[in-house]
């Protein structure tokens, strides 16, 4: 009980003092899992869509690849990526590994199966009846597909929380091929696991607590998105 | 509610601009910027050994030196990859065989701290009349204590398993007091101070840790370094300059500078001292060789 106390009063202190190296840990948390949440939605997005509607050859292998990466571990992601990246490996000449690039390639991977696939169901629950009444009235496949997207709407922004929510608080990739290096790959996780095995425990639940939080301030933009058609 | 649509749009855009905009750029930026690769292991950098002697080299040499601190067996595996200019690590048996394969040129000696035996303070097993590490484990097996390994080829686990190897032992997973935990020494000792199990840990990750573990104490090794009776369980640290002709762009010069300065005199003596004021004894004894 003391570690949680202590723990909670930690976190306050480390947000009230504006501690910079916690400010740059949590900047590079944001910056990671925005960019790679920014790449996935782009081609997760219309890729879903696509599926949603139908209008894909093989369609079901696509899904059940899709379903499959939705339950991908984020270590193997990490590994795989480690493997490519490496300098013994096919990109090593990029020097990626050990970057944020490494990590954002890594979060990509596991955010865009969970964005495609959920974008998929949201858009198959859209009464169809609306896609004829869209062809009718003489729409293209791209404004046909914008239609039905933002019927879809609510799944979407659910489509993109949940992968948010994946990537934020994944540590096994992020650790494997960003290093956890202080200054340039520690995120919010990995910091956490890193204080976790020194035995710092108030600290590791403070640094929880702030991933929490912000977490919850992201979801409550997205949720926010999600009711402007109602309010 | 419309704004919030565009708020959201915006705070999108902005993210993702800041996201690549500061990772894209670092590629095309390394070259100007020096910067030096090491993998070493968890116990140089989690004892804070290195966050102490470290920046007198970023400063002498104008080169930030990225750690990557994994287990032993993870960070030799990076530097048998090109992912590391440098390494630093315990496993001499590991090392022998990067120097071998190529990896490296050469290895040279650093520093040393030794390994001691920890274990619940009621000591079930009696190991504290044990003359040597082996009778130790001895004791231990015989009596069916739980012991936690490491479980993960870090430097520890190697050398863990090479005195069960001497005691004639060959710990499985059939065995129920023998849990391999696979995890890092920090949480092996919080899993031992939780669950009453004997466990073979650095000493200067145990000295760091100590406060956090109040169920544990040494039942072999003595107190200091010059108090552990089995010389076997000295624990040496080398460190080697990955071989700039096996993979391109290693940092080889700087690599070399690195191997030069961890060895002079200064560097050793500020090694020897770390930890003195901090804990009461030094973490880890300097023996480059001169």
């Amino acid at each position: 009980m003391d570690d949680i106390t202590r723990g909670l009063a930690q976190a306050l202190e480390l947000i009230l003092s504006g501690d910079a190296a916690l400010f740059e840990i949590v900047l590079l948390s944001l910056q990671v899992t925005g960019a790679a949440l920014a790449l996935a939605m782009l081609a997760g997005i219309p890729l879903g869509a696509a599926l949603g509607l139908g209008r894909m050859r093989a369609q079901g292998l696509v899904t059940i690849f899709l379903y499959t990466g939705m339950g991908l571990p984020p270590v193997v992601v990490g590994l795989f990526v480690y493997l490519m990246l490496s300098r013994s490996g096919p990109f090593g000449s990029l020097a990626w590994l050990f970057t944020p690039s490494a990590m954002i390639v890594a979060q990509v991977i596991i955010a865009f199966p969970v964005v495609a696939g959920l974008t998929m169901t949201a858009v198959q629950a859209v009464d169809p009846q609306l896609r004829l009444q869209a062809r009718a009235l003489g729409a293209t496949r791209i404004q046909e597909m914008w239609t039905v997207l933002q019927e879809a709407r609510i799944g979407v922004v659910a489509a993109t929380v949940a992968a948010f929510g994946a990537i934020i608080s994944e540590v096994g990739a992020v650790m494997l091929v960003g290093g956890n290096i202080e200054g340039k790959t520690r995120v919010l996780t990995t910091a956490i696991v890193l204080n976790t095995r020194t035995g710092d425990f108030a600290l590791a639940l403070a640094l929880g607590m702030i991933l929490l939080t912000l977490t919850f301030l992201i979801n409550g933009a997205m949720l926010q998105l999600q009711r402007v058609r109602d309010g | 509610m419309k704004h919030f649509t565009f708020a959201f749009v915006l705070f999108m855009l902005g993210v993702s601009i800041l996201g690549c905009a500061a990772p894209v750029s670092q590629p095309t930026a390394a070259p100007s910027v020096c910067t030096l690769r090491l993998a070493t292991t968890t116990s140089t950098y989690d004892s804070g050994l290195l966050d102490a002697i470290l920046p007198d080299f970023e400063k002498k040499f104008n080169c930030h030196v990225d750690v990557v601190a994994v287990g032993t067996g993870q960070a030799l595996e990076i530097g048998s990859k090109g992912d590391a200019d440098v390494v630093l690590v315990h496993a001499r048996a590991g090392e022998d065989k990067f120097v071998k394969d190529g990896f490296a040129q050469e290895r040279f000696d650093v520093m040393y701290n030794d390994f001691v035996l920890v274990g619940p303070k009621e000591d079930p097993a009696q190991v504290k009349r044990a003359q040597s590490a082996q009778q130790a484990f001895k004791l231990i097996a015989d009596s069916g204590a739980p012991f936690a390994s490491r479980g993960d080829k870090s430097g520890t686990n190697s050398k863990e398993l090479s005195i069960w190897a001497s005691a004639g032992i060959t710990p499985t997973k059939g065995m129920k007091w023998y849990n391999a935990l696979g995890q890092g020494m920090g949480e092996t000792l919080l899993a031992s101070n939780e669950g009453k199990f004997y466990a073979l840990t650095d000493r200067g990750t145990w000295l760091s840790m100590t406060a956090k573990l109040p169920n544990l104490e040494i039942v072999f090794g003595g107190n200091t370094i010059d108090e552990n009776p089995d010389k076997h369980l000295h624990n040496p640290y080398g460190v080697m300059a990955v071989n700039p002709d096996k993979f391109s762009g290693i940092n080889a010069a700087m690599a070399k500078n690195f191997v030069q300065w961890i060895l002079s005199p200064a560097t050793q003596e500020r090694i020897g001292a770390y930890g003195k004021d901090k804990f009461g004894q030094a973490l880890f004894y300097a023996n480059a060789a001169k």
